[in-house]
């Protein structure tokens, strides 16, 4: 066990865990953050995304002893409303079947979209074919990706 | 107008009050409590709710909340449910608040998400409940007001009398509550529906986008502790005797013990499904440390019954689809007479493996028992089903014992089977404690209540005038044969026979989405295609022929589907996709299926690009009868078909020494964003039929469409799933 200072959705954290401990685990089970979801713990499936230092990262296979400084953002913190361009695009689509998945997928969306705002259809495939969606969303997936591009 | 009897299910609008009896019995309520009314723009809460029946209460100020009856896996009944009683209310979906029902079997019937049942059998009873209510609001005013009921008309929450004067729902609403319960109401024409029809988005996009709490897994309760299981690493084991010792050392880990979930002489229900009835369990404070402790346990096992491997069975389904059956599921004519006597007989196997469900929310509930009662919540398709075997194993009565529908990670079936719910009660029980019992990615993929494995032998005799005279049909699979005795093309052909055979298996199976269509489908439309073809006849035109056959001058009395209504989704289809103007380097193949109550055709074009398909576009056409939620079924049979294409494609379990060889999303391929269809556009027939569900039908036809364009444009029959193993994987757009 060690204490980790983590800067979460700008805010100041301070945990005690196992060196160890994904994040996806100490955001969902110490500080209750749930909004990051639990899918298949081996960054195969995408549910647990979270931005770390803008880039979207699977947080079942990052430890908390890697984050050190850097800031994560989780779905909660994505915006304050859930306003978002790349929430307002999900929304305005209606992207969502069950929606566990949905988490991951805004979140590597919006890393996407931070980092190149007129993705092709290729670099959509790049930065989303890490997301599984078993409802089978993904025509949607894109349509929304693309419709955020297009909000300021 | 329709004019209808209320006592059709008269007890779902028995006064709150008088059902206290047999209602909500704890009062705790995850959701309620953690999830607080949505926050739609501009809505401001009522002082004071007041509840009408089972499905509705108002508040003073005219806001409605409707409570969605059933289960919500990813169907979207959560949005189209409430959508019919608000229809029938005629308020403005605006002013509407929708909230899960908390099961109630006094209240509402069949509570349960399965089959794609619950538009179609909940449609008159929400109907009803919505026009009643209106009704009773209507009565309220003509007392208040001091005028007849028929001068009272209403539009959107508001009362109108033909003098001019109004007055909202949120007025009369505490009057209402004391209205007698009208005996028969008139329920809308369609021609006159607002809110069915109309695309309507979810109603908890809002909560999901934000990444709210809405799942089991989300579930959090001062003092609760996490659980998990392990259970043998193969089908036909159990636990023999573990060495916790290293496990129980570890931080933060509080127990380890066995379970025996179903005790002996306790008579299973068919959704009581679990190859692993004895568990080990592991408890502790956080998801985590009980992850790491898991591995330190160490375990023996021993095998109780034979284990199975994918080459044996394979082998041995093969071996029946050589035998006879003893009797003949269906028999019209006289098949071997024809098949003697055939100028030409085509012949061809398809098969199928095992398939895990992978909803991608993983196995899990909450539970506390005490000796009082117990709380349950989670994900749990058959809420109904669970209460009944947790109260016999746990000792309480069933109204003792509450069930909160959480939002559920997927379904497809996987959660009729709730034994994951009763083993949170057994452990909670044992540790009297409220736990969440969590199943890793790789407890969910290995434990089974899997699609069976599936095979089917067609073979289609052809007489010397170039007519399909006869066809047989021979099916088997594990625990199961995948073949519909009844289904389409049985009544179009004189000479039939359907056999069935099923092989036992320790590898345990369910239903998963549209369970045997999923393969039938498949199977049944691609060896059409390869009649017609060997036919020389346009595969569109071919199926129409029989099913006009159907229609006329049916064979046998017991073909379970409407001719009519197959043939008009396949026109429709025909149409929409201009069929028959081919472009060039475009390869088409069609599919049509029914099941579920719904008629589904989809035509799939297809490129090569680099040897490899690329899906362009599939064209969906349904008859669904009436659309409840277009948008909401537009994303039903685009997911549907994604869903379908990438199992036919990429997916299966097998099995060494009853072994499962996957276990996580790095053995076992999901399709993925760039491999769906570039385009899929859907087309709905227009009849006012009553309306039947959509989170099935779409996914059977997917796979033999998109074979049959693969056939045109290689010429090869696609026939053993899953089709990448016929390097058939699709290339990225």
């Amino acid at each position: 066990m060690a204490t980790f200072n983590l800067k979460i959705n700008k805010k100041k954290y301070s945990v005690e865990a196992d060196p160890n401990m994904p994040v996806l685990w100490v955001l969902r089970d110490l500080l209750g953050l749930t909004g990051t979801k639990y899918g298949c713990g081996i960054a195969q499936c995408g549910a647990c995304t979270v931005h770390l230092n803008g880039d979207a990262v699977r947080s079942c296979s990052l430890p908390v002893s890697a984050v050190g400084n850097g800031e994560v953002v989780t779905i909660e913190g994505l915006s304050e409303n859930g306003d978002h361009p790349v929430q307002k695009a999900w929304e305005e689509v209606d992207v969502m079947q069950c929606g566990y998945c949905q988490a991951g997928q805004i979140m590597s969306a919006a890393a996407l979209l931070d980092q190149n705002q007129n993705p092709t259809d290729e670099d959509i495939f790049n930065a989303m074919n890490g997301n599984i969606c078993r409802c089978g969303t993904y025509l949607r997936v894109r349509e929304a990706v693309k419709k955020a591009a297009t909000i300021k | 107008m329709e004019i209808i009897k209320t006592h059709y299910n008269r007890r779902s609008f028995l006064k709150v009050s008088a059902a206290a009896g047999g209602g909500i019995v704890l009062g705790f309520n995850w959701l309620m409590s953690c999830a607080p009314p949505q926050d739609k723009a501009g809505l401001t809460m009522p002082d004071e709710w007041f509840d009408i029946n089972a499905f509705l209460k108002i508040g003073n100020n005219g806001v409605v909340t409707i409570y969605s009856p059933n289960p919500e896996i990813g169907q979207n009944v959560k949005t189209s449910m409430p959508m019919i009683v608000a229809e029938e209310l005629d308020v403005d979906w605006s002013n509407v608040l929708v909230e899960q029902a908390p099961l109630n079997t006094v209240k509402y019937v069949r509570q349960l998400a399965g089959g794609s049942q619950s538009i179609r059998q909940g449609w008159k009873s929400l109907r009803i409940a919505g026009a009643s209510a209106r009704r009773m609001l209507i009565e309220a005013a003509a007392n208040k007001l001091q005028v007849p009921v028929d001068e009272l008309t209403t539009e959107k929450g508001v009362i109108k009398h033909s003098s001019g004067k109004t007055i909202g729902y949120g007025e009369v609403a505490s009057q209402a509550v004391s209205i007698a319960i009208p005996e028969e109401v008139a329920l809308k024409e369609p021609k006159d529906f607002k809110i069915i029809g109309k695309p309507t988005k979810n109603v908890d996009g809002k909560k999901v986008i934000k990444g709210e709490p809405l799942f089991g897994l989300d579930i959090q309760r001062e003092g609760m502790l996490i659980a998990m299981i392990v259970h043998a690493p193969a089908f036909g084991m159990k636990p023999k005797s573990i060495d916790d010792s290293a496990a129980r050392s570890m931080p933060g880990i509080k127990d380890v013990f066995t379970i025996t979930s179903l005790p002996e002489g306790i008579e299973p229900q068919w959704s009581d499904v679990n190859a692993f009835n004895e568990l080990v369990v592991i408890v502790g404070d956080n998801t985590w440390n009980v992850m790491q402790a898991k591995k330190a346990l160490s375990i023996e096992w021993e095998t109780v019954s034979a284990p199975m491997t994918t080459d044996g069975y394979n082998k041995a389904l093969s071996d029946l689809l050589e035998k006879k059956a003893d009797t003949p599921a269906r028999k019209d004519g006289n098949p071997d007479e024809v098949f003697k006597k055939a100028a030409r007989v085509i012949e061809r196997t398809y098969s199928a493996p095992f398939l895990a469900h992978n909803t991608m929310e993983p196995m899990n509930f909450f539970a506390n028992v005490t000796t009082d009662g117990a709380e349950l919540a989670g994900p749990i398709q058959t809420p109904e089903f669970l209460r009944k075997t947790v109260s016999a194993v746990i000792g309480l009565p069933e109204d003792k014992i509450s069930i909160d529908m959480t939002r559920q990670g997927g379904g497809f079936g996987r959660r009729l089977y709730g034994h994951f719910g009763l083993e949170a009660a057994v452990i909670s029980k044992r540790l009297n404690a409220p736990v969440k019992l969590v199943y890793t990615r790789e407890d969910d993929m290995t434990q089974g209540t899997y699609r069976p494995a599936y095979k089917v032998k067609y073979q289609a005799a052809i007489d010397k005038n170039n007519n399909l005279v006869g066809l047989k049909i021979r099916g088997a699979g594990m625990n199961e044969s995948p073949v519909f005795a009844n289904r389409f093309p049985a009544g179009a052909v004189d000479h039939y026979l359907v056999e069935n055979h099923a092989l036992n298996s320790n590898i345990s199976t369910g239903a998963w989405r549209a369970p045997r269509s999923n393969f039938m489908a498949i199977a049944e439309q691609c060896f059409l295609d390869e009649v017609a073809e060997a036919l020389g006849k346009d595969p569109i035109d071919f199926r129409l022929e029989l099913l006009e056959r159907a229609a006329t001058n049916p064979v046998g009395t017991n073909n379970d589907y409407d001719p009519a209504r197959y043939a008009g989704v396949l026109k429709l289809i025909r149409e929409k996709s201009g069929w028959g103007q081919k472009k060039d380097g475009q390869h088409r193949g069609v599919s049509a299926y029914f099941c579920h109550n719904s008629y589904v055709a989809q035509v799939f074009d297809v490129v090569m690009r680099n040897s490899k398909p690329v899906v362009q576009k599939v064209w969906c056409a349904v008859d669904c009868g009436i659309v409840v939620n277009p948008e909401g079924a537009k994303n039903q049979l685009e997911g549907g078909i994604v869903d379908g294409l990438g199992h036919t494609l990429y997916s299966e379990m097998t099995f060494t020494e009853g072994k499962p060889d996957q276990n996580n999303f790095h053995n076992y391929k999901l399709i993925r964003n760039s491999e769906a269809p570039a385009e899929i556009e859907c087309f709905f027939v227009d009849n006012g039929i009553d309306p039947t569900g959509l989170g099935e039908p779409g996914l059977p036809p997917a796979g033999a469409a998109f074979a049959n364009a693969l056939f045109a444009a290689t010429g090869k029959r696609l026939t053993s799933q899953p089709f990448i193993k016929e390097e058939m994987a699709i290339t990225p757009m």
